[in-house]
């Protein structure tokens, strides 16, 4: 196939999921956020929490939108850009996207309408269980997808089946409870609250800051210091590296992100700081932090952690294995019934994945000279600096939010709100965990390559036979309509934010400095 | 382990399942985009278009969630038919998405200010949310009647031999128009029963006779082309209804000109679907020159499911036939999701269905009652 298809593929992939990611995270925060403000107003009955609601319901209402009208692509882009994927791994994959739609998005969807319009329709409890209800939906929702992810990361509970050419499931349960899928989904959900407690004390320390709206900021900031300060212990204690002692790849991710080359020997150490060097095949100027990579990556310090030349030797073998299962189905394809090429294949089956990485190289890997496996094996390193810095923005943001959030919730709790050099931080942190999350998702995505699902099917093949034209078009048209629609977004957020808490639905009660409208156009 | 129900039966069940969820999705999202269709045509100044556009603000959400299940109960039911349509109709599908893309935030946004300019631009943005993915389903339709020019290798990687001007050929284009019309139909039924009574309805229902007429006009002329125009294709031999989901295995389809009418002379009662499309129309049309907004809302309905019925119902055990090597066409019984994933799957969707069904109903009991152009004054929440 040509490389400019499958190049051109990832990249539109790339975009149209990172694009997503920017509005989702937000969303399965602050939904959660809005349902503990407005919990907060049916125990209290104070209307300034019904104002403090409703006024991040509208900016969760500007970034809802944008979620949906991003999700509608991701639903289809696995058949219009991976077909061989969705073919390949169809009977496992597509299942919890379906249940992705009957469980988690007709419940927010259909709710999230009658929280908008249904303030005066429902009862204060009924309106908290509408709510309640678009919280829940948009986390199932992030528990169906991850169960999808986690499985490509960790394909449990599925075989190769000859006489269909696919992967075809074998267990359910292992499906859904994929150690990696649940160690995924509450990282990610974590990240996303970290998100949303973040964009909420921004914004109220900016009033705090303007002296504007000082008794909607002062509660918001509460709420958020409380929700950030778990979230963002729990996003780092919870972090996804549980999972990477499970198979050859996962422990390639590890090696990689931490640009391990040798084995490392029990305990191991983190490397803080270092320089990878692709070309020598090795780190300089490592800094190590003794025992805490043997606890996060394998829990023990008595278990060593296995580096890059050692897991290339191991996929080497796998290969050279793979190879033979690849013709043991290539001779049931011409003879179903053949015992023999059975046989034979049901004992190298665990490798036919590796076979396939071959074919980037030939068109029939049973062809493969030994220096082509031996180079073919290298191939299953993901990008390492990439990984290695990634990893280390990542946590060290998510180290700093652990920090802001401990600070907020010190100051909160001593009722010293408008802490002015707290505030310019709370102000200036605002994109740090939007950062963060999306070079999460690079980490899982990038440190997953070369394949498509771990050690079954390489990304190459994955891609459906398209042409370089028709991708240049729907990229080219993706990225200006996303691009403007972002721009639109961001506006009227801000918007919004200028015209604060009173501008559309509540009389500004006593108390609160009346302060003159913006002018409308 | 021994699944209480057989294959076979449970690739009938999944081939039902998914013309349900596709007929729900034409139903519910049906009346969306007709509404969204009709916009600029029926309603002439702002507080006439906030009025129509909060006849479905509230609901449409959830009613295009049936879009987005019926992806992924393909995807979950008939891996292949996910894979290959998608791909093969890769610029159409674009087009749909872009097109659909516009939908939510034309809705959000519009009311974010008030600039008439601004108003104006996601005016036109819900128009083609809803007018170019109608179109776009027809053509794609139209297309899957004739078969889709793909063939499969032995790897069962699939390969297109057509593009994207060649979908618009002239069935295709017809059965667009069918689409376009059976669903400004319904839009126009469901603002009848909806929107304020006045200038707004008079409009609906004075285009919605047109819709009506245009929709039996071309759902007869769409027929007769399908029996007469060397349509059709055929499976030679014995299907093995509980095989492995595998095109390149088993009998072999062929191209067979009229046999998409074959299962009318096999199952008499399949006569229903199209009775019903004809016959829902013409109650509609009686709606809509009487004023009896019931019956409008009613007749569209009635003729929207018959209509969609009637494509699953000719093609049946079809779901798309290759034009390029009838060989590699998909069917209910090569196209499918292993035994397993069916039967599991079906469980998931009877416990989920109902409830979905149910919280639905709820909310449109909530939100019951006719969109005013006085509620816009009153009310900040309307869009």
């Amino acid at each position: 196939m040509d490389p400019a298809v499958i190049d051109l593929s990832r990249l539109q992939f790339a975009l149209t999921v990172l694009y997503h990611f920017l509005f989702v995270p937000l969303t399965l925060g602050l939904s959660f956020m809005l349902v503990i403000m407005e919990s907060v107003y049916v125990m209290t009955k104070r209307p300034i929490w019904r104002t403090t609601t409703r006024f991040w319901g509208v900016l969760f209402g500007i970034n809802f939108a944008l979620g949906v009208a991003t999700g509608i692509t991701m639903e289809f882009q696995f058949g219009m850009n991976w077909s061989y994927f969705s073919h390949y791994v169809g009977d496992i994959f597509g299942a919890p996207l379906a249940i992705e739609g009957l469980m988690a998005f007709f419940l927010e969807a259909t709710f999230v309408g009658l929280m908008f319009f249904g303030w005066d329709k429902l009862s204060r409890v009924g309106h908290l269980f509408v709510t309640f209800m678009v919280a829940l939906g948009t986390n199932l929702s992030a528990l169906w997808i991850l169960v999808a992810n986690g499985w490509m990361q960790n394909p449990m509970g599925a075989a190769f089946n000859p006489s269909t050419m696919r992967m075809e499931v074998t267990s359910f349960r292992d499906v859904l409870f994929n150690p990696v899928a649940q160690a995924k989904f509450v990282h990610t959900v974590s990240a996303g609250y970290v998100i949303a407690a973040v964009f909420v004390l921004g914004i109220s320390a900016w009033y705090l800051l303007k002296g504007r709206h000082i008794g909607v900021a002062k509660r918001s900031m509460t709420v958020a210091a409380a929700f950030g300060l778990a979230a963002s212990l729990s996003v780092v204690v919870l972090g996804d590296e549980s999972g990477y002692a499970l198979t050859d790849n996962q422990k390639m991710k590890l090696a990689a992100l931490e640009a391990m080359w040798e084995t490392e020997p029990a305990p191991a150490g983190l490397t803080a700081f270092g320089i990878p060097d692709l070309q020598a095949r090795k780190t300089h100027y490592e800094v190590k932090i003794p025992y805490v990579l043997g606890l996060i990556a394998t829990r023990s310090f008595d278990k060593p952690v296995e580096g890059i030349f050692s897991l290339v030797a191991k996929a080497q073998d796998r290969i050279e294995s793979g190879v033979i299962a690849y013709g043991a189905v290539e001779a049931l394809k011409v003879n179903p019934n053949d015992i023999a090429a059975r046989a034979t294949f049901e004992q190298h089956r665990r490798d036919l994945g590796y076979a396939l990485l071959l074919k980037r190289y030939v068109a029939d890997p049973r062809q493969a000279s030994p220096e082509l496996i031996q180079k073919t094996a290298w191939d299953s390193v993901p990008n390492v600096p990439v990984l290695f810095w990634s990893f280390r923005i990542m946590a060290g943001i998510g180290l700093l939010m652990i920090a802001m959030f401990t600070t907020a919730f010190i100051l909160v709790t001593l009722r010293k709100h408008e802490t002015k050099w707290f505030l310019y931080i709370a102000v200036a942190a605002l994109p740090l965990p939007w950062i963060s999350t999306e070079l999460g998702w690079v980490l899982a995505e990038m440190g997953r390559q070369p394949w498509a699902v771990d050690g079954v099917l390489p990304t190459f093949l994955g891609a459906s036979s398209l042409t370089v034209p028709q991708l240049l078009t729907s990229i080219a048209v993706f990225t200006l309509l996303y691009g403007a629609l972002a721009v639109v977004e961001v506006g009227l957020i801000l918007r919004a934010i200028k015209k604060g808490p009173f501008a559309q639905h509540d009389p500004v009660p006593d108390g609160e400095p009346a302060e003159p409208e913006p002018a409308v156009a | 382990m021994e699944l209480p129900i057989d294959y076979a039966t449970l690739r009938v069940i999944w081939w039902a399942l998914v013309g349900i969820l596709l007929i729900a999705f034409a139903l519910t999202d049906g009346f969306d985009m007709g509404v969204g269709t009709l916009l600029p045509f029926v309603a002439k100044d702002d507080a006439e278009r906030r009025m129509v556009i909060n006849t479905v603000g509230p609901t449409w959400e959830g009613n295009q969630v049936w879009f987005i299940l019926g992806g992924g109960a393909i995807f979950a039911a008939w891996p292949f038919v996910y894979a290959i349509s998608f791909s093969g109709f890769y610029l159409a599908l674009f087009v749909v998405l872009s097109a659909m893309i516009l939908r939510p935030v034309s809705f959000k946004y519009r009311s974010k200010r008030p600039d008439p300019r601004w108003r104006s631009f996601w005016d036109w943005g819900l128009f083609i949310g809803g007018f170019v993915p109608v179109l776009c389903f027809g053509v794609a339709l139209g297309n899957v009647l004739q078969g889709a020019p793909f063939r499969l290798d032995s790897d069962l990687r699939a390969f297109y031999e057509g593009s994207f001007i060649g979908l618009f050929s002239p069935f295709a284009l017809l059965c667009g128009l069918l689409s376009v019309s059976m669903l400004v139909l319904h839009g126009a039924a469901w603002l009848t029963i909806k929107a304020e009574d006045g200038p707004v309805t008079e409009r609906a229902r004075r285009i919605g006779e047109i819709a009506g007429l245009a929709s039996i006009v071309l759902f007869a002329a769409g027929g007769f082309w399908v029996a007469f125009g060397g349509m059709g294709f055929r499976i030679e031999g014995l299907a093995d209804a509980a095989g492995p989901s595998n095109p390149l295995r088993g009998a072999a389809a062929v191209r067979a000109p009229g046999a998409w009418l074959d299962n009318y002379g096999r199952h008499g009662w399949m006569i229903i679907a199209p009775v019903l499309g004809f016959a829902g129309a013409a109650l509609a049309l009686y709606g809509m020159r009487f004023n009896k907004a019931w019956a409008s809302f009613a007749g569209s309905s009635a003729s929207t499911v018959g209509i969609v019925a009637t494509v699953g119902l000719s093609m049946f055990p079809f779901i798309l036939p290759s034009s390029f090597d009838p060989r590699s066409s998909l069917t209910v019984w090569n196209a499918s999701s292993t035994h397993l994933t069916l039967f599991v799957m079906m469980i998931v969707t009877a416990v989920f269905l109902p409830l979905i069904i149910l919280y639905t109903s709820w909310v449109y009991k909530v939100l019951w009652g006719r969109s005013t152009t006085g509620a816009l004054a009153t009310n900040p929440d309307l869009y």
